[in-house]
């Protein structure tokens, strides 16, 4: 859909704002480009509609490239958002949605029901917020007439140069789940610039970091937080970073590997003495080849008269199991929606640990605090 | 001073005659003034380089002598109305240009860098963002010169360009009293009728949605 091929942007007095970035961005894509100040991301998107020229290499929207297209054409083809003085003040509600079509030269009627359509997809009353001013909306509603506008076209490609940016926190985050949700409904390109990492997570398909004009790395949220190219990508990722290294990724991560076993030939007495010293309500009952056979649970011993009898005889079998390379979370999940006390983590029969609530605590510990002791 | 009210009755339809001729005058050099001074300050705001000679030089202008222009356009052009109108539109040029550049400038740079990359030409962000925006301070340039071209332009009447200061030159002329109140009296309400009338066609030309933010940035 929009490819960069080593452009790069430098100025006469030899400053480069952007040092040969080559990227690809997919239809339906929303590609963050994100890096702090100076970094080059707004200079990036603003040569896509040739508000800025690049000085070397070439950018294809839709394998044209833009420097032989005309600028005013191609940037009516673009949806442009900015922060919110981007609203035009003297312009009604309306009249501020309709500036592409206008210029487009839409009849009046086509553009009244396209804005009408899209007010009521962000859940604007038309017949009451139609007719007023930007100064009589909030922030929020400001800026979602921002995003209207620019898909009153109804572009493929939409560049937003942080649209959220001068919005409070909560605002915010309301904004970026209805541009999510907009974006599910109605497919469109868009390239996002950001100085905000947990806005970039929420939003990108896949997220570029530039730093000095170059691009460090261009890789989906997750990819970018598992391993970030370099120190410099690991440092601007922060504290989730942090969080998702230590957080546990399977079972056999979390597992406690020394679950409480006896063997099927132990006695009843024995297994309460262990329960009794180790603390524990319910033990696995494992052979000599270290296969589980199933357990014992301090209720189970009491009520049966089992007296006598050795575990093999009285011990249920049918143990809640989980696979050493699953996902702990989901794992997590299980225990969690299924009300199960532990998780006995067996591989080919064999015993290797067990997951119990505990393992979870300790694990969501870790992921928050940083490796626990 | 019981003497005036029955001189300037007495000299009504002459002030009346006067005071046409003195809204005439300073009419024709206002919209010379804006004809000029509009599109070359909106010009000068696409060139900002020579923006600060331009704007210093129609200044200059402004701190001539209005008695001294008059008699320097006299030998050039002559007596009568065009020699006045000339010169009192040299003097409205000023706050008009001013206006004009400051109110274009003022207009946010983001707003217009907004309004071309959603595909407006030069032209129609100018047309369609930029001179909506800058129009009251515009209008406020307009306003102030034609409140000071009132009161220059009864020095038109020197060079026999007419208006309400033949009224008052002749009345200097016989000491007559009541002829210079039957000039100054009209002019001065006419001062204040402009300067009432120019504010109210600024707030009406001021696009809705932004007169309540506007009121405070007229010059």
């Amino acid at each position: 859909m929009l490819q960069f091929e080593s452009v790069s942007k430098s100025y006469r007095d030899g400053t480069r704002a952007v040092a040969e970035l080559s990227l690809e961005v997919e239809r339906g894509e929303i590609v963050v480009l994100i890096g702090p100040s100076g970094c080059g991301k707004t200079t990036s998107l603003r040569m896509v509609n040739r508000m800025v020229e690049p000085t070397e290499g070439r950018i294809l929207l839709e394998g044209r490239d833009v420097m032989a297209l005309d600028p005013v054409r191609l940037r009516r083809g673009i949806g442009y958002v900015v922060q919110q003085i981007g609203l035009f003040p003297h312009m009604t509600i309306a009249e501020n949605i309709e500036v592409v079509p206008r210029l487009l030269g839409w009849k009046p009627e086509r553009r009244r029901e396209r804005t009408r359509e899209l007010l009521d997809l962000v859940g604007m009353e038309p017949a009451v917020y139609g007719e007023r001013f930007p100064h009589e909306l909030s922030g929020g509603q400001q800026q979602r007439i921002g995003v209207l506008r620019a898909l009153a076209a109804d572009p493929d490609l939409i560049l937003m140069d942080e649209p959220f940016g001068a919005l409070d926190p909560i605002t915010r985050e309301q904004l970026q789940d209805e541009l999510r949700r907009l974006q599910a409904a109605v497919h469109k390109t868009i390239v996002f610039v950001t100085h905000d990492m947990d806005e970039a997570l929420r939003l990108a398909s896949r997220i570029a970091v530039l730093r000095e004009g170059r691009l460090l790395q261009l890789d989906t949220p997750a990819e970018l937080l598992r391993r970030p190219a370099d120190e410099f990508v690991a440092q601007f990722v922060g504290r989730h970073r942090l969080a998702e290294r230590t957080a546990p990724q399977t079972v056999r991560e979390i597992m406690n590997h020394r679950p409480v076993t006896l063997g099927p030939g132990a006695s009843t007495e024995e297994a309460f003495a262990l329960m009794q010293s180790r603390q524990v309500d319910t033990l696995l009952v494992v052979d000599g080849a270290g296969r589980l056979q199933g357990y014992v649970s301090a209720w189970h011993l009491a009520h049966r008269r089992a007296a006598g009898r050795t575990l093999g005889e009285v011990c249920e079998e049918d143990v809640a199991l989980a696979q050493p390379e699953e996902d702990a979370s989901s794992a997590f999940a299980r225990m969690d929606g299924e009300h199960l006390p532990y998780l006995a983590v067996v591989d080919g029969g064999q015993l290797l640990g067990i997951v119990t609530r505990r393992s979870m605590v300790r694990a969501l510990a870790a992921a928050v605090w940083g490796d626990a002791p | 001073m019981n003497g005036i009210w029955p001189d300037i009755v007495a000299h009504l339809p002459l002030v009346w005659a006067d005071l046409l001729q003195h809204v005439e005058i300073v009419a024709i050099s206002v919209a010379f003034g804006c004809l000029v001074a509009v599109p070359v300050g909106i010009l000068l705001t696409r060139h900002t380089a020579v923006a600060e000679v331009v704007i210093t030089i129609t200044g200059l202008i402004q701190t001539v002598p209005s008695l001294a222009l008059l008699a320097l356009v006299l030998p050039i052009l002559g007596v009568g109305l065009v020699p006045s109108i000339t010169a009192l539109a040299l003097y409205a040029l000023l706050p008009i240009l001013r206006n004009t550049y400051v109110g274009v400038r003022g207009v946010p740079r983001e707003t217009v860098d907004c309004a071309r990359a959603m595909g407006m030409s030069g032209l129609q962000a100018l047309w369609r963002v930029e001179l909506p925006l800058a129009i009251p301070v515009i209008v406020a340039g307009v306003r102030l010169s034609t409140i000071y071209l009132i009161s220059w332009a009864v020095l038109a009447a020197l060079i026999g360009g007419g208006g309400l200061g033949v009224l008052i030159l002749e009345g200097l002329a016989t000491y007559d009293f009541g002829l210079v109140l039957a000039g100054a009296v009209p002019a001065a309400l006419l001062a204040i009728a402009a300067g009432f009338g120019l504010g109210w066609l600024q707030r009406a030309l001021t696009p809705k949605g932004i007169r309540s933010v506007a009121s405070g940035r007229g010059a």
